[in-house]
């Protein structure tokens, strides 16, 4: 008889995991997160993103127009097909008001498609691919905390004009790993600088001595490290360890702070990177990271950051425009100007780029850093426009 | 400087090194797997699973009780290797003498459990664990420079592949444990304890997947899927070496690490399904795998 047993229990669990994550209430605004919460990406924004969103929401007061709101969360597990079929299963029994996409820019891509069908306004936090604000952009995007330009702009331009002319990628090989490398070499040659080559390095790679003793090889000054996540801090471990360093200078094309923790200081010292947004700017950036550590027991990453900021931003328009009517939210958050913790005078522009400030950053020694979590030095605080670039022409939203 | 193939000597030599590294990984690991198979007939997808908690055991051993790294190197395969006694003891016992196919699906069960555990308390960006200080240089080998922990990876997976190897096919233990899988309760007539030889088998296996992992804790980031994505290539080299086969298992990690150091120069995107290509081919003209018997 134990065998039925299990067979109740399992049926149970099934059914469990099948109801929806919380009855819609007719009346409420509902608030939806796809992101990346089991994998590579996890820790980026994951499950302690989620948590983020109720924060925001509490600060907000808890009630837009008078009406609840809710939050929805779901695992994309970096596969597109889940992340978009999540979303329109949402938009269609929902009624999904928002949606925040997480890590990934092919997920992202393709949830950007449902978002234009659907008619739901879109906030992309997590994923780089400056592609979300050209060629796949859609009325109901929003590109909030970084893109592949703006890193491109920061780290690449810093570590050309410091003299650091001749660049080798080690690039991750997709969509974002591709559109990282294209911006850096683009810097790189219009400030003077030469590219040497690129290897493409399949994601989630085991190792990567074989492909950094290739980098080695072309005799390149700079390392451009255009992946992310894991595969950034073990091609940079790796790199250490093999002396790579010593010879060539590794830059961070896109590195969250939740990586520098990882490796520690002693690995990642000296490194350039680029950011939206660092827990220990100023007081209030502090005093999110404050609140945001006792939940989670880390510093918040710039896409934490970014989910707080959003979620407000959405709601104040909300607030502001007296519906959640989606093209008139899109008007009025296209109208506002962004001013909280994560940023000041940020602006979402016609592509859906959201300009704002971002920062290039030095990794500190050990010896420099004086506190746990004390890892970035501020080289340079870049203003939106020269770190996002002019408007391209390739969204068919925005003409040049 | 000389070529081969418009290949600079030195470019050969410094990935066949690297090439014999991870191939010292896959050698390891499917050792452990073949072990398994061909000792007990189970599949054991929770490989990967051990291999990780074999690199946490090291690190929090580390972290909490400051056992450095020699001493872990023992005593984390054996911490792990007892839980896998415990999980052959109470969940897998109960399956022997139905299909395989049961066996299978409860490691890999038992795989997610572990891995969804560990990504939960220690979440997904993982933590360092250093370069023992004896280890930490490097060795000029001419053509590269060869960090010394991966020279000493090499050395010590072919010194626990080839006496494991010796143990099984050379001695009479391993011709009581092969005993045992050929007719079991002939060998318990003659006063062997069988359900313990066979507790025991499961756990070494799982001791070697957890040495794999202390081996690979200071050369790459321990997290919650270290093991995930490994063990799918290291089943590939289980099935090209022949499953069950502890030679074959050895020889092709090996041999198949280096073809994969070659991909990564020839055509790096292809560097991560190389071995699945090979294994088809292998599966298409050799069924039972390069060492096994039909």
């Amino acid at each position: 008889m134990t065998l039925s047993r299990w067979t109740i229990a399992l049926g149970a669990a099934t059914l469990m995991a099948a109801s929806p994550h919380a009855a819609r209430a007719a009346d409420s605004v509902v608030i939806g997160d796809i992101d990346d919460m089991s994998g590579v990406y996890a820790d980026v924004e994951g499950a302690a993103g989620a948590e983020v969103i109720n924060m925001a929401i509490a600060d907000f007061g808890g009630t837009v127009l008078g009406r609840k709101i809710t939050v929805l969360t779901a695992d994309h597990q970096n596969k597109p097909d889940i992340g978009a079929s999540k979303f329109r299963e949402w938009a269609d029994q929902q009624g999904l008001n928002l949606l925040l996409g997480g890590s990934n820019t092919g997920v992202n891509i393709a949830m950007a498609k449902v978002a234009a069908a659907k008619k739901v306004p879109f906030i992309v936090i997590g994923a780089g691919g400056a592609s979300l604000t050209n060629e796949d952009c859609t009325a109901y995007s929003v590109h909030y905390v970084y893109d592949t330009t703006a890193l491109a702009n920061g780290t690449a331009t810093a570590m050309v004009n410091a003299g650091n002319k001749t660049w080798f990628y080690l690039t991750a090989d997709y969509a974002f790993g591709t559109q990282l490398q294209n911006a850096a070499s683009k810097v790189v040659e219009t400030r003077g600088g030469k590219n040497l080559g690129a290897v493409r390095v399949p994601l989630g790679a085991a190792d990567f001595s074989s492909f950094l003793l290739q980098a080695q090889a072309s005799g390149a000054q700079v390392l451009g490290l255009a992946n992310a996540g894991t595969d950034f801090s073990n091609s940079l471990k790796a790199a250490n360890e093999f002396g790579v360093t010593r010879t060539m200078k590794p830059a961070a094309l896109l590195a969250f702070i939740t990586d520098i923790h990882s490796l520690g200081l002693k690995t990642a010292q000296g490194l350039y990177l680029t950011t939206a947004w660092y827990w220990d700017l100023n007081d209030e950036t502090r005093a999110f990271a404050k609140r945001f550590f006792a939940k989670v027991n880390r510093q918040p990453t710039m896409d934490q950051a970014g989910v707080y900021s959003a979620v407000l931003t959405y709601l104040k328009a909300v607030k502001a425009a007296g519906t959640t009517d989606s093209d008139k939210v899109m008007a009025q958050l296209k109208k506002d100007k962004i001013n909280d913790m994560f940023t000041q005078g940020g602006y979402i522009r016609a592509d859906g780029a959201m300009i704002h400030d971002m920062y290039v950053m030095q990794v500190k020694t050990p010896q420099e850093s004086k506190y746990p979590w004390d890892y970035y030095r501020v080289v340079r605080k870049m203003s939106g426009a020269e770190a996002f670039g002019p408007i391209t022409g390739l969204c068919p939203l925005a003409p040049k | 400087m000389s070529t081969i193939l418009g290949i600079p000597v030195a470019v050969i030599l410094g990935q066949l090194t690297l090439g014999l590294v991870n191939g010292s990984f896959y050698a390891l690991l499917s050792l452990g797997l073949a072990v398994i198979f061909g000792l007990m007939g189970v599949v054991n997808f929770a490989h990967g699973a051990f291999y990780t908690l074999g690199a946490f055991a090291a690190l929090l051993g580390l972290q909490y009780l400051g056992i450095n790294y020699w001493v872990a190197l023992l005593a984390a395969p054996l911490a792990v290797g007892l839980l896998g006694v415990l999980v052959e003891r109470l969940l897998l016992r109960h399956l022997y003498g139905l299909d395989p196919l049961y066996g299978l699906l409860l490691t890999f069960g038992l795989a997610l459990i572990v891995e969804g555990s560990l990504h939960q308390v220690f979440g997904a960006s993982g933590q360092s664990y250093p370069v023992p200080e004896s280890l930490a240089g490097v060795l000029n080998l001419h053509f590269m420079f060869l960090p010394l922990y991966r020279a000493w990876v090499i050395l010590a997976s072919v010194v626990v592949c080839f006496s494991t190897w010796f143990v099984i096919e050379r001695t009479r233990l391993g011709a009581t444990l092969r005993a045992a899988t050929e007719n079991a309760p002939l060998l318990q007539a003659f006063g062997v304890n069988v359900p313990l030889l066979v507790a025991a088998t499961y756990g070494g296996g799982v001791a070697l997947a957890a040495l794999a992992g202390v081996l690979a804790s200071p050369v790459v980031l321990v997290n919650s899927h270290m093991g995930t994505e490994l063990v799918i290539v290291v089943f590939a080299v289980v099935v090209i070496g022949g499953m069950g086969s502890i030679l074959g298992a050895i020889v092709s990690g090996l041999v198949l690490g280096v073809v994969e150091g070659f991909t990564k120069v020839l055509y790096p995107e292809a560097s991560n399904i190389v071995v699945f290509v090979i294994m088809a081919l292998v599966l298409i003209l050799r069924p039972a795998g390069l060492f096994g018997r039909e």
